[in-house]
């Protein structure tokens, strides 16, 4: 239902205003004695909620394994275009015969990048996750655009959620592939 | 005779200059970089001493072609596009892009994806209605409103923060669905927020409803009569400040605001002062449908079950389902499928009717994508406001109309 909001016309005391004044004040001083709201930031920081979205960085799996398949579907749905990846052979890297692909680099363009988390959405290997980060600085352009060395870097090892990979082998040794 | 591609200039030239020169007269332009004018709009003022004789908007400082964009990607991939429309109200403008889109698939989301949805819009509308009581009060030289604002909407930016994984730029939405659930215990940390936050509002409104000078800069001030706002296309608290009890939650309801009791604040003079008002009521109302959707959440699936070209399979299956691996690649490269048609669908959005109105030929990306933008229209009103009153005035009425550039100019 609608209502019409009211309007009442101002009363004497609040016209002088004076008492006004009076009552401003108290707020002022129960507020001057009420904790602080701020925070000294560099000193202290906030905490960062599980899932938050910061910098995007490559992660390893439990094995240091790169788990990347340079597959490109990330480079493709970002929205600013701030992926860009070459992708390469991985013949000379004896602990990744279970995939055919690998980068060969990876660069991410941080002063492109939108925080969005499509990459991380649609990464079909869990490769890509954006973390914790936030603050990024840096005197010049070039080294805002983090390489693949930075982005593992960043990144580290993250616990395997699906186990992709060791599930897969487990299956065709028991002779069951997809 | 060679063509005149020298636009900017002659554009430049037609806004600086009146066209009839009048010596008793003074031009003044202010903005697009004046701390009064919330943005990057700029208004061109024709001034009589201090009272302004003609007032000409100049927009599109911040044009960066999102209905273009949005014609050369996916569905899914404009979602984080939309935050940039009003971003003040990221959540409500996600909701709305992804409702226009649903409905252009005919796709119905569940009970539970609707419900998160009306959530994060009404807090949306919260935490747009602080910012812009406080940048109002601001303008009329009450800083302290301005900060106690601050500090209420911080709360809502850490819960969105914790739902969505970003505060400002949410992308929470996705066609036929939402990026991911809630987390556990975040509706109970909602209600919690809502307890502390009523007393909290009324110390607020206590500092300017009842103030003198608060009162003598806005009661009576720039009055839009009701034919007017209706004439101007006015939505949002603009229209209802001007007694005109419209508010699409009531007339077209979507998501399932028609389970909700609320009701719709209006105003009765049109003033700055009834604009004001209606935005701390509206603040109030969204409180009570946050704490209705709270008590009465339903649980199920948060995104559509049916709706395999449409919204992407979950990340296990992905993983682990070959037929699911090329299904992800398919929706990721070709977008989400539509049929071939068009739509419109307009949402109450916190600053007035955001609509979007879609052309599909089928497929993943949009033929012609139109955005309605409630700012854009709710400024056309300005060269009819601002006349007759004084330049400190025009300061409240732009206050009080409560604009974001980022939506107007698109
Ligand atoms: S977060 Fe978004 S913008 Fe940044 S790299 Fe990933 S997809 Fe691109
Ligand atoms: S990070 Fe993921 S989506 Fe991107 S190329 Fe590597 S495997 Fe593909």
């Amino acid at each position: 239902m609608p209502y019409v909001v009211e309007r009442k016309p101002l009363t004497l005391s609040e016209r002088i205003y004076l008492p006004q004044i009076l009552a401003g004040m108290r707020v002022t001083l129960r507020r001057l004695f009420a904790p602080n709201v701020t925070m000294e930031y560099p000193e202290q920081r906030p905490a960062i909620p599980t899932g938050y979205r910061g910098v995007p960085t490559l992660v390893k799996d439990p094995h240091g394994r790169e788990k990347c398949v340079s597959c490109q579907l990330c480079e493709f749905v970002c929205p600013p275009k701030a992926i860009r990846i070459t992708p390469g052979s991985v013949e000379d890297q004896p602990d990744r015969t279970h995939v055919e692909k690998g980068p060969q680099a990876f660069d991410i363009d941080m002063l492109r990048c939108i925080y969005c988390g499509l990459c991380q959405e649609v990464c079909p290997e869990e490769a890509i996750f954006l973390q914790n980060q936030y603050t990024l600085s840096g005197y010049t352009r070039a080294e805002l655009v983090n390489d693949k060395a930075k982005l593992y870097e960043l990144g580290g090892t993250l616990p395997d959620q699906h186990f992709k990979w060791d599930k897969k082998k487990a299956a065709a040794e028991h002779g069951n592939t997809h | 005779m060679a063509t005149d591609f020298s636009y900017p200039d002659a554009a430049a030239k037609a806004a600086n200059l009146p066209k009839e020169f009048d010596p008793e007269k003074m031009s003044l332009s202010m903005g697009p970089s004046h701390p009064s004018t919330h943005g990057v709009l700029r208004i061109q003022f024709e001034l009589d001493g201090e009272i302004v004789t003609k007032a000409d908007p100049v927009v599109g400082y911040l044009h960066r072609g999102d209905e273009k964009i949005a014609e050369n990607m996916t569905y899914n991939q404009f979602v984080p596009y939309t935050d940039r429309l009003d971003y003040l109200a990221p959540l409500a403008n996600n909701m709305a892009y992804a409702i226009a889109v649903e409905r252009l698939a005919g796709l119905e989301v569940p009970a539970r994806c609707q419900a998160i949805r009306v959530l994060t819009a009404e807090m949306a509308r919260v935490s747009a209605h602080l910012m812009g009581l406080g940048a109002f009060g601001i303008d009329v030289g009450a800083w302290t409103v301005f900060m106690y604002c601050f500090e209420e909407r911080e709360k809502l930016y850490k819960l969105f923060e914790e739902l969505t994984g970003a505060r400002f730029t949410t992308s929470y939405s996705r066609i036929g669905g939402l990026t991911r659930d809630v987390p556990e215990g975040w509706t109970q940390r909602v209600d919690a927020f809502c307890d502390q936050f009523l007393p909290i509002l009324d110390e607020i409104l206590g500092l300017l409803s009842r103030n003198k000078i608060f009162l003598d800069r806005t009661v009576d001030v720039g009055v839009i009569s009701k034919a007017d706002a209706i004439a101007y296309g006015l939505t949002g608290p603009n229209l209802r400040g001007s007694g005109v009890p419209n508010d699409l939650r009531k007339d077209r309801p979507y998501s399932g605001y028609e389970q909700y009791e609320f009701d719709v604040p209006v105003g009765s003079k049109g003033d700055c002062y009834d604009r004001y008002l209606c935005r701390g009521e509206e603040m109030k109302q969204s409180i009570r449908i946050i704490r209705q959707v709270v008590k009465n959440f339903p649980g199920g699936a948060w995104h559509a079950q049916d709706a395999r070209r449409i919204f992407a399979p979950p990340k296990d299956k992905v993983l682990t389902s070959m037929e699911e691996l090329i299904n992800n690649f398919m929706l990721v490269t070709e977008g989400p499928q539509m049929p071939a048609g068009e739509v419109y669908f307009e949402a109450e959005n916190p600053k007035g009717v955001l609509g979007f109105y879609i052309v599909s030929k089928g497929g993943g990306v949009p033929y012609r994508m139109k955005i309605r933008s409630p700012s854009f229209c709710n400024l056309s009103i300005l060269p009819k406001l601002c006349v007759g009153n004084l330049v400190s005035d025009v300061v409240s009425i732009l206050g009080s109309l409560d604009f974001v550039m980022g939506e107007c100019d698109r």
